[in-house]
């Protein structure tokens, strides 16, 4: 955990204790927040983009084929991609099941 | 829907990338990062104690690509105000300050600063985002809180006062541009910070952001309610260039062709509207259409 999140002792600190890194809490696991987790049907997406616009946390990343896969490493499991889904292409799942 | 499927051929650079610490379902950052692909990488940020700085990390990891620096609460205008000076001064006049504040940033707290920043015309955006109370410490009631509305520290009895007109206070300072915006229409955000990027002086946006865990309703609904707001008039889309009042998007269609809803749905969602009689709900309808006769008048319509 220490190691993730960066932890520090204050010899360590920069001056101003500015954080000179952009972008480091991409290593921060936020999907060990959620209790249910977005699974796409692939039969059923048209591609249409909406779960990679309305996504807070922008878990969604195109792939090769198109199709719009969303990494569990970040998924808060909010559910907004299933309940904006047009065709109604993902489910949520329990986690665990 | 063309005009959101138009999102995908945006820039692909992220600024915020993902691992932010807000609670799931946050309407925030579905606007922010929209906000910040429109403004470009020369863009400086400016935050005080909000929800936004929950976003921009716990030290020391931060999801933000653009240079930011924390201000006090009430200084956001006067941090940015002296970024636009010192690129004036140093001949970087190619670089956006954005301000963001949060509704007790803004509506209470920070509007001295943006007042005076504002009256100076600073080449500064500045944007409140609305969630309609102090949800970083635990939804306390703000100026920014609708009448009804259960907060930690109205728990028994609802607030009673209508909610500041904040645009009305902003449009008082001559502004060149300043619009309304929702997280729930991210492609009207994005197009109006493209032209906002593209006028000189104080630029104002009051972003609605709902928000799960202060207004109490299931985390799947942030844009569900983000679009009732705009569909029944409580939130209007528009903007105000040199004076000129023109709606936008939904709120177009809307004043164009009808189609406006009543605030009944918006009010039986939610968890802090719980205590609203019906005589409440009545007068919270009221207000909300004297409001868009307003919009609609000074619109033309």
């Amino acid at each position: 955990m220490a190691k993730e999140t960066g932890i520090k002792s204050w010899k360590e600190l920069s001056p101003g204790t500015a954080i000179l890194e952009p972008g480091s809490a991409a290593e921060l696991k936020t999907g060990d927040w959620r209790s249910m987790h977005p699974v796409t049907d692939r039969d059923r997406c048209i591609k249409c983009g909406q779960c990679y616009i309305m996504c807070p946390d922008m878990v969604y990343a195109k792939d090769a084929e198109g199709y719009f896969e969303q990494n569990y490493y970040w998924c808060k499991g909010c559910g907004i991609c299933a309940r904006e889904c047009p065709v109604g292409a993902i489910m949520m799942i329990e986690e665990g099941d | 829907m063309s005009e959101q499927s138009a999102i995908l051929d945006y820039p692909e650079q992220e600024y915020i990338l993902p691992g932010n610490r807000l609670c799931a379902g946050c309407g925030v950052t579905i606007a922010y990062r929209f906000m910040l692909k429109a403004l470009g990488k020369k863009t400086v940020i400016c935050v005080p104690a909000s929800c936004l700085t929950i976003l921009h990390g716990i030290y020391p990891k931060t999801p933000v690509m653009a240079t930011t620096v924390n201000n006090t609460f009430a200084s956001t205008a006067a941090a940015a105000s002296g970024f636009s000076a010192a690129f004036k001064a140093t001949g970087r006049e190619d670089w956006h300050v954005l301000a963001m504040a949060g509704d007790g940033g803004t509506f209470d707290m920070g509007i001295q600063a943006l007042s005076g920043a504002a009256e100076r015309g600073e080449n500064i955006i500045y944007v409140c985002y609305d969630n309609e109370a102090y949800m970083n410490t635990g939804s306390q009631r703000s100026s920014a809180t609708p009448a009804g509305a259960l907060t930690s520290t109205t728990p028994i009895r609802p607030k009673e006062q209508f909610k500041k007109d904040f645009m009305k206070i902003m449009d008082a300072h001559w502004l060149p541009y300043m619009a309304g915006i929702s997280s729930a229409y991210p492609a009207d955000v994005y197009k109006k910070f493209l032209k906002a990027r593209q006028i000189k002086g104080t630029r104002f946006f009051h972003l609605s952001a709902p928000c799960p865990t202060g207004w109490f309703y299931p985390t799947k609904d942030t844009v569900k309610i983000g679009r009732m707001m705009v569909e029944s008039c409580i939130f209007p889309l528009y903007e105000i260039e040199e004076g000129r009042l023109s709606l936008t998007g939904k709120s177009l269609s809307i004043a164009r062709s009808g189609g406006k809803k009543p605030v009944d749905e918006y009010v039986a969602i939610q968890g802090r509207f719980k205590k609203m009689t019906a005589e409440q709900v009545a007068q919270f309808q009221k207000h909300v259409d004297e409001q868009w006769e307003g919009l609609l008048a000074r619109a033309g319509f």
